[in-house]
């Protein structure tokens, strides 16, 4: 019987980050305008391989994600060893734009989940000139901390179980089981620390409440999506963020939480295709 | 039935059905074999009822209805009853369907020693979740 080979692709680059060399890993596939996607914290690009896979997207856009450095098959940068990994915005921010000059990208989209919803932000108010639109998923310029991140790094508590624990509860009991626990599987196999590395931006370096304002959606529109199940990005969260920045669409995800398209691939496939569609409809005209 | 009575009723309901935990717990396989290094007690209050609870090897060896004086708990979980019965609702609604979303919203408090709390998370979370399964059979 012939393998059922999936049309994903994998590769690695060498890209320079910060001064330093980072080897990275990205997916891809499709072809037609460059949609980027960002894993969530602590977490690797795998979460949008069911976007990879559906060809009503993958036939109007070439879809990539890449793993973050320190996440899933992209390796620290030499030296790792000796410090704590902490993700700032400008090192975050830099690596979204490093990513789609490497490769050429023309005018792509970002389509970031969670830290990636918040960096997404960042890119609409530094480099909205870049990009063709940005997408946020359960995306806010700021959120109330709730839990202590320094329980997720120390030896008395597995690191891969607690983390994974924590974010059970922000999917949608909806979520089917088999996508809740592929979810959750990202976060155990999550290399020590990496998920408190990547908190530090999301809690102490990434409040961007003074900054949202200067976003013009005119230059590059802004559609935040975030499920009603998320209690660590609300729906609150998100229009709260929407008030400061005019033009911005939010739609309320039902049955979706934290993590919509690798918890429920289907129900949120159902929102996230009108907004692509309305993505490629501007560009046509 | 006056509206005292109408309270109460739904307080001795939420209490009966928490008392079935150790069935609950111990007759799920796969719950028992991930808490297999489960071994404390803790308390669990429901409202101003507090209950002790007994862990060995992921199984509930002991619930007992408090206050009972002078007992031991490496940790405590304590949730309002509007808590308790909206987080055990088949469906339960956003913001009450997970420990930490009621502890987010103030509904819900942990206190004492969380460290076997958070390294057997998953396993507690799951344990205080199991009444739910008595809403999905009706009862």
């Amino acid at each position: 019987m012939p393998a059922k080979l999936e049309p994903i692709v994998g590769r690695y680059m060498t890209l320079v980050l910060g001064g330093r060399e980072h080897r990275l890993y990205f997916e891809e596939a499709g072809a037609g305008i460059p949609l980027v996607c960002l894993h969530t914290a602590g977490a690797d690009g795998r979460q949008f391989r069911h976007l990879m896979l559906d060809a009503a997207i993958t036939s109007h856009y070439r879809v990539l994600a890449f793993d973050m450095p320190w996440h899933g098959k992209s390796l620290p940068p030499e030296g790792w060893q000796r410090e704590d990994y902490q993700l700032t915005t400008a090192a975050y921010t830099e690596m979204v734009v490093a990513f789609g000059d490497a490769l050429e990208l023309q005018r792509p989209v970002v389509m970031g989940c969670s830290i990636g919803g918040r960096i997404v932000l960042n890119l609409a108010i530094e480099h909205a000139r870049r990009f063709r639109a940005l997408i946020g998923l359960e995306a806010a310029d700021f959120q109330q901390p709730w839990y202590d991140t320094a329980w997720l790094n120390r030896p008395d508590v597995h690191g891969g179980e607690v983390c994974a624990a924590l974010v059970s509860g922000l999917m949608a009991p909806q979520a089917p089981d088999v996508s809740r626990h592929e979810t959750l599987w990202m976060y155990k196999q999550s290399g020590p620390g990496v998920f408190k590395g990547d908190l530090y931006f999301y809690r102490v370096d990434g409040d961007l409440r003074p900054s949202v304002g200067a976003i013009d959606t005119k230059l590059c529109p802004l559609y935040l999506l975030t499920g009603e199940y998320d209690f660590s990005c609300t729906p609150d969260d998100t229009l709260r963020t929407a008030k400061s920045i005019a033009g911005a669409e939010v739609t309320v995800m039902k049955e979706c939480g934290h993590f919509p398209m690798s918890e429920n691939p289907a129900q949120f496939r159902r929102y996230i295709l009108p907004v692509l569609d309305k993505i490629r409809g501007a560009g046509a005209t | 039935m006056s509206a005292a009575a109408s309270v109460d009723d739904e307080h001795a309901q939420l209490l009966a059905r928490f008392e079935q935990l150790p069935r609950l717990v111990n007759d799920d396989a796969d719950l028992v074999r991930r808490g297999a290094w489960v071994d404390l007690q803790f308390q669990v209050g429901l409202d101003v009822v507090p209950y002790h609870l007994t862990v060995a090897g992921g199984r509930i060896a002991s619930l007992d209805r408090g206050p009972i004086l002078m007992a031991s708990s490496r940790f405590q979980i304590q949730a309002t009853g509007e808590a308790w019965r909206r987080f055990w609702q088949p469906v339960p609604e956003p913001g009450w369907h997970d420990l930490l979303a009621l502890t987010k919203r103030g509904a819900a408090r942990l206190d004492g020693d969380l460290q076997p709390l958070l390294a057997n998370l998953q396993y507690f979370k799951d344990v205080l979740a199991a009444p739910r399964r008595l809403a999905r059979a009706g009862h």
